[in-house]
């Protein structure tokens, strides 16, 4: 099972998503990010998916879990790199990632929470 | 014609992986392909939750006026849907409907059909053109 | 199409006599392209046709008859794009009735088969009309296209503000055309605010609402705001009957109103300049 990394910068903790998750990964994702949450305290977190092609509702219910989970340890999740066809099939399909703010890039991702900090 | 079996996570993304490079060979656009791809992924899933497993069957194809396109169909022996209405009805934002993601799959492509009943398994074919 | 058993005979009579008929065939089809075509393409073209019509009816492989259909098609379809009329392209069909009844004029056993054989050509005009129309139609297709490629620009109204003008219908096709470039410019500049102006846009129904809120939703996803400017009146009390409701989106009169609410929103702001 591959284990997706968690980079702390600052106050606001890193995740870029790489490769297809599957259901043992993801729930490891989670797990490790409310643990990491918990031990660093941390105020935000960036969600990288520039590298993702395809985004289903399996991912999207796990997009906007980890969105709770943050919101749970007060801290605000931010998706960024959200390729164009992606965003546009999102909108066809309806699905609405319900707490999860977004930015182009986590450039922007950090002004966004640094701003609301 | 390609045909996968769908029996785990990994399969679902052989799936998407096989559809994507149909979907380009038939001259899809990347927006297309995207949609085409996302609908496949649903429907994998699908057939392997609520199915208990079942089979991805790939295949470009020409319509009557010469455009090409990609028809995915997927099938599996599970309990079957009930009540087909239902499982239509838009379950993304309100909470209705099955969960089955079936209407958000049905708008991402051009054809849609859908085969169910109780004990008989489910069967759905969709078919993306390229424009 | 049906393969008439009793046309061996009128295609082994059509063989013996070959080179009368494609010749007089060939002449018929001159005199109806004036010359854009020349003999020699002529003859080859129809050399090859009068070959696949004598294996149809000869009824002897169940491949001929796709074989001379996928060629007429080929035919009609390159006609078509090469500016032929429509009854040049199926005259150059038809005119094979008349070389082969100037053949058969005399003999009155051959009227019976002659009939079965002008039914074939009749199907095989209808068919060539037919692929004739749906290459003109694929023409204006790719024209449509490329046009609406050219009217959807997306221009930079400021650092980090870029502005969309929509003219015309803003149907299905249209919207997600807009979107994707939009989209893609938001990725190439690196804006967040992105203004829908749609002046150009004669009405705006429900179905018009939802299309423009599928691509303020995606704009959204990466991270830009949306401000939709350009509501005539008219337009204004269209959407407040229909009760479509543009929620939290920004709504302006004008794209300079709009521009003045997104340089705000950007923490900017526009002084006079000190004359000296």
């Amino acid at each position: 099972m591959e284990r997706v990394p968690i980079l702390k910068l600052g106050r606001t903790l890193f995740v870029s998503i790489q490769i297809d998750l599957q259901d043992d990964s993801v729930m490891r994702l989670q797990e490790d990010l409310a643990a990491e949450l918990a031990a660093t305290g941390a105020t935000g977190v960036i969600i990288d998916i520039t590298a993702v092609e395809i985004v289903d509702s399996f991912i999207g219910r796990m997009l906007t879990m980890i969105g709770s989970i943050s919101r749970l340890f007060d801290a605000e999740t931010v998706l960024v790199g959200m390729r164009p066809a992606v965003a546009i099939t999102l909108t066809e399909l309806g699905l609405s990632l319900r707490g999860v703010r977004t930015a182009l890039n986590a450039e922007k991702g950090l002004e966004l929470l640094g701003g609301s900090a | 014609m390609d045909e996968l079996p769908i029996a785990s996570g990994d399969d679902v993304v052989r799936v998407r992986q096989r559809v994507r490079v149909v979907a380009a060979d038939s001259g899809l656009s990347l927006v297309d392909q995207t949609k085409l791809v996302t609908a496949a992924s649903e429907l994998a899933r699908n057939a392997l939750v609520y199915g208990g497993g079942g089979t991805a069957r790939i295949e470009a194809v020409t319509s009557a006026a010469g455009r090409a396109g990609v028809r995915v169909g997927f099938s599996d022996d599970g309990p079957g849907i009930a009540d087909l209405d239902l499982a239509l009805t838009d379950g993304w934002t309100t909470g209705s409907g099955l969960g089955l993601g079936l209407s958000g799959a049905r708008r991402l492509v051009d054809e849609f059909e859908l085969t169910s009943k109780p004990g008989r398994g489910t069967s759905v074919v969709v078919i993306k053109w390229s424009r | 199409m049906e393969i008439d058993g009793s046309q061996g005979r009128m295609a082994a009579y059509m063989r013996d006599h070959q080179d009368k008929v494609v010749g007089r065939w060939c002449e018929l089809v001159a005199a109806g392209v004036r010359g854009r075509s020349s003999a020699v393409e002529i003859r080859a073209e129809l050399e090859d046709l009068y070959a696949l019509v004598l294996r149809v009816m000869a009824g002897a492989d169940d491949q001929a008859v796709g074989e001379l259909r996928a060629v007429l098609a080929e035919l009609s379809g390159s006609r078509a794009r090469n500016g032929f009329t429509p009854r040049e392209v199926a005259l150059g069909v038809f005119s094979l009735k008349d070389a082969v009844y100037e053949l058969v004029a005399d003999s009155a056993d051959l009227v019976p088969e002659y009939l079965s054989f002008s039914r074939l050509i009749d199907d095989l005009g209808l068919h060539t009309f037919e692929t004739y129309a749906a290459a003109r139609e694929q023409i204006i297709a790719d024209q449509a296209a490329a046009m609406l490629e050219l009217s959807t620009p997306v221009v930079r109204l400021w650092d980090g503000i870029i502005a969309v003008p929509l003219v015309g219908t803003l149907d299905s096709a249209r919207t997600q055309l807009v979107t994707e470039k939009l989209l893609e410019t938001l990725v190439a500049t690196g804006a967040d605010h992105a203004v829908l102006d749609i002046t150009g846009v004669p009405t705006v129904d429900t179905e018009v609402a939802q299309h423009l809120l599928k691509t303020v939703n995606a704009a959204r996803l990466l991270g830009a705001e949306c401000i939709v400017c350009g509501i005539r009146p008219q337009v204004a009390q269209t959407i407040v009957s229909l009760g479509i409701e543009f929620g939290d989106i920004a709504t302006k009169a004008t794209l300079a109103d709009a521009l003045r609410h997104a340089l705000t929103h950007a923490g900017l702001k526009v002084t006079g300049a000190d004359r000296a």
